[in-house]
């Protein structure tokens, strides 16, 4: 009986998708010809696609629903487990630290390449993991930051010569500046009306790098950036891949130790219980706007520091790099990883930059698989892949 | 500076407004009844768009008449874009119902890069053009210089549409239960609501709007793309907020201010900076008054 009726629901749901899908997936328009192509088989794709989908859909939502209702403290995953266990924790970090340091030498300088792009976004995702995982603000616009390190290196040298191993804080600071900035106006508001701001800011940013040609150059960019140097001496084309990948490291390390000391510390406890309930801790004496904008800068310097290393490594930098895509990118890293879990945001860093490199073949499904993993995400597994243990202080009598 | 060019903008504007108005209408009436900001909601008006072209196109070379390809593309886009609507919130919002606002926040940004992609891939990432379904006028000719036969009918069917919708929400028993649901949700289901299907219904009824918004003006531009929701969607969605969000008649106030501020903007200043220039106005407005020109301030409870 009951299989029966899942059968049946699922043909419905199928048929309706193949109704909804119909003008868009079967029919395709050719206007400068005039002919119409009718893809019929797409709409048996569709069809059988979404009778499984259907089904698969309503048991994990069931299962879902049953496992709201029973303990939730079932045990923390095997990953959780392993990362807070001290016997493991240290070797695990010493074959980590190992395989970076070699990872360099053993790959080649295109692996190397796409390792550097994939740090990079390490460091972003955690940066931007500050301000929405440990403060609950939601920033769309996050790429702005970025644009603002890139921008920062790229004048910065061009008209005073100024070198990379400078620009680096100076960026940094420049992005905490335009965070502070984009804070002090938004405090007020609430999650939804946040997010589109910052994704306003984001898109003001761009569209002025590319209408201010006087300034920025306009969309045909800044060329010739130069790469980091090394005291003086000149380094060949790999030697300097080699040079940026350690400084990349260098820096996520950096990023990594200065967010678990955060977390933890008085900020990082404001953070989390003003994301918790905003009225409850400013009872409790925590200043609402320092505090927001604490998130507001701490979270933009690492966004500027990495748009100074990006800019160093493609050596050109134009604002197509830094579109709201970018944003959305570093946003699904923190959702899909865990947001304020580092491990997790590592992790999913990593896997959503290094994955498509490696899929090429898969490439422009990306997008829509992004949307898809958001949603889903979001409905069966909110805390993302590794969540974030929040630290307990146990009261002992 | 003559006045001529003076009325060109005032009505440009208009025009501009009404569309966004329609727009706007959607997201105020999904963030007054749970209160989410439907990222979404840019795409339903491209889908719109999308579904007009495509079937008015395979009408045409049918040899249908003009008017009944007219009349039938728009239902078509009506229907489909209500369908999409009424999916994608059971999809991807309905499991979020009591989720924190983030998750369905995020949700709604997943559903709208979604929606993106699928028609990027299902359809082309190029500009396709649009069919002018709208007629000349003989009768408009002598003012066709200061509003033209499609500007007319963009303002003719916003002011029809508004109409509608003003009679939906206050006389009709569904608009009452929408009226409700905003103010209290579970109050209204103590009183015999079905709030998911009033939902569902305030969904079908933003993405019917949307898309009579996306077949005008994409006749009226004349080319469409994927992207073209994004742009709209969010300064519909700024039009909105100016307005006061969650309110009707600020939504449709909101946008025309934003319509009028864009046209003469572009037209006395620069056109560079349209764009920049709806975002800062946006920012202003949250700033200096959060809840828009007709919205009532909320107090936050404890």
């Amino acid at each position: 009986m009951t299989a029966k009726h899942e059968i049946r629901k699922s043909i419905i749901a199928s048929i309706w998708f193949m109704f909804l899908t119909f003008p868009i997936m079967v029919i395709k328009v050719n206007t400068v010809t005039n002919t119409i192509e009718w893809r019929w088989y797409n709409m048996a794709l569709v069809g059988i696609g979404i009778f499984f989908l259907s089904m698969l859909w309503r048991y994990l939502l069931k299962k879902k629903e049953e496992g709201g209702k029973k303990e939730k403290k079932a045990g923390l995953s095997l990953i959780q487990r392993l990362l807070q266990e001290k016997q493991f924790a240290l070797p695990g970090m010493v074959i980590i630290a190992v395989i970076t340091i070699i990872f360099p030498h053993i790959f080649s300088m295109y692996q190397t390449n796409i390792m550097i792009s994939a740090l990079i976004f390490v460091m972003l995702g955690l940066g931007l993991n500050i301000v929405i995982g440990l403060a609950g603000l939601l920033v769309l616009g996050y790429a702005a930051f970025f644009a603002v390190g890139a921008y920062a290196y790229a004048l910065l040298n061009l008209h005073y010569g100024v070198g990379f191993w400078i620009a680096l804080p100076i960026g940094g600071i420049l992005a905490a500046l335009f965070g502070i900035l984009l804070g002090y106006p938004v405090l007020r508001l609430r999650g939804d009306y946040l997010a589109i701001v910052t994704l306003g800011f984001g898109e003001i940013i761009r569209l002025v790098l590319e209408n201010w040609n006087e300034f920025s150059f306009g969309p045909s960019g800044i060329k010739n950036i130069p790469k980091p140097g090394f005291f003086g001496i000149e380094l060949s084309m790999q030697a300097t891949t080699i040079y940026i990948f350690y400084i990349v490291v260098l820096l996520v390390v950096f990023t990594i130790f200065v967010i678990n000391r955060l977390k933890n510390s008085r900020i990082g406890r404001a953070w989390t219980a003003l994301k918790d309930d905003e009225i409850a801790s400013q009872a409790m004496g925590i200043d609402k706007a320092k505090t927001k904008l604490r998130a507001f800068a701490l979270g933009s310097t690492w966004a500027g520091m990495a748009g100074v290393v990006f800019a160093a490594k493609t050596t050109f930098i134009n604002p197509a790099s830094f579109t709201l895509w970018e944003s959305v990118i570093i946003l699904c890293t923190v959702v899909l990883g865990g947001m304020g879990s580092i491990a997790g945001v590592i992790a999913g860093a990593l896997l959503l930059i290094l994955l498509p490199e490696y899929m090429r073949d898969f490439g422009e499904f990306r997008m829509i698989t992004f949307g898809a993993v958001l949603i889903l995400m979001m409905i069966f597994r909110p805390g993302g892949m590794i969540e974030d243990v929040r630290k307990t202080y146990k009261f002992e009598k | 500076m003559d006045f001529e060019y003076f009325t060109q903008l005032f009505f440009g504007g208009l025009t501009r407004g009404s569309i966004y108005a329609l727009i706007a209408l959607g997201y105020t009436m999904v963030y007054g009844i749970i209160e989410l900001i439907n990222f979404a909601h840019g795409e339903i008006y491209m889908i719109g768009a999308f579904t007009g072209l495509i079937i008015s196109s395979v009408l045409t070379m049918m040899g249908m008449p003009t008017l009944a390809v007219i009349i039938l593309a728009g239902m078509a886009a009506i229907i489909y874009s209500c369908a999409y609507g009424y999916t994608m919130e059971k999809i991807a919002y309905k499991p979020l119902r009591n989720a924190p606002r983030l998750s369905a926040l995020i949700s709604a940004i997943g559903m709208s890069l979604f929606l993106q992609n699928y028609v990027l891939l299902a359809q082309t990432s190029d500009f396709l053009p649009f069919p002018s379904l709208v007629p000349e006028f003989k009768f408009w000719e002598p003012y066709s210089h200061i509003l033209t036969t499609p500007e007319l009918m963009i303002l003719s069917t916003t002011v029809f549409v508004m109409i509608l919708l003003t009679f939906l929400i206050k006389f009709t028993k569904i608009g009452k239960a929408m009226r409700a649901t905003s103010q209290d949700k579970i109050m209204a289901s103590l009183l015999g609501i079905n709030v998911d299907q009033v939902i569902s219904a305030t969904f079908v009824v933003g993405s019917a709007t949307a898309a009579i918004g996306g077949i005008l003006i994409a006749s009226h531009i004349g080319q469409i793309n994927f992207y073209m929701g994004f742009i709209a969607g969010i300064k519909a969605f700024v039009a909105a907020v100016l307005g006061g969000i969650g309110s009707i008649p600020g939504a449709v106030l909101g946008s025309f201010v934003l319509g009028w501020t864009e046209s003469f903007f572009t037209g006395y200043i620069s056109s560079d900076y349209e764009d920049v220039f709806a975002f800062i106005f946006l920012v202003v407005i949250l700033i200096f008054r959060p809840s828009g020109i007709l919205g009532r301030s909320q107090t936050q409870k404890v």
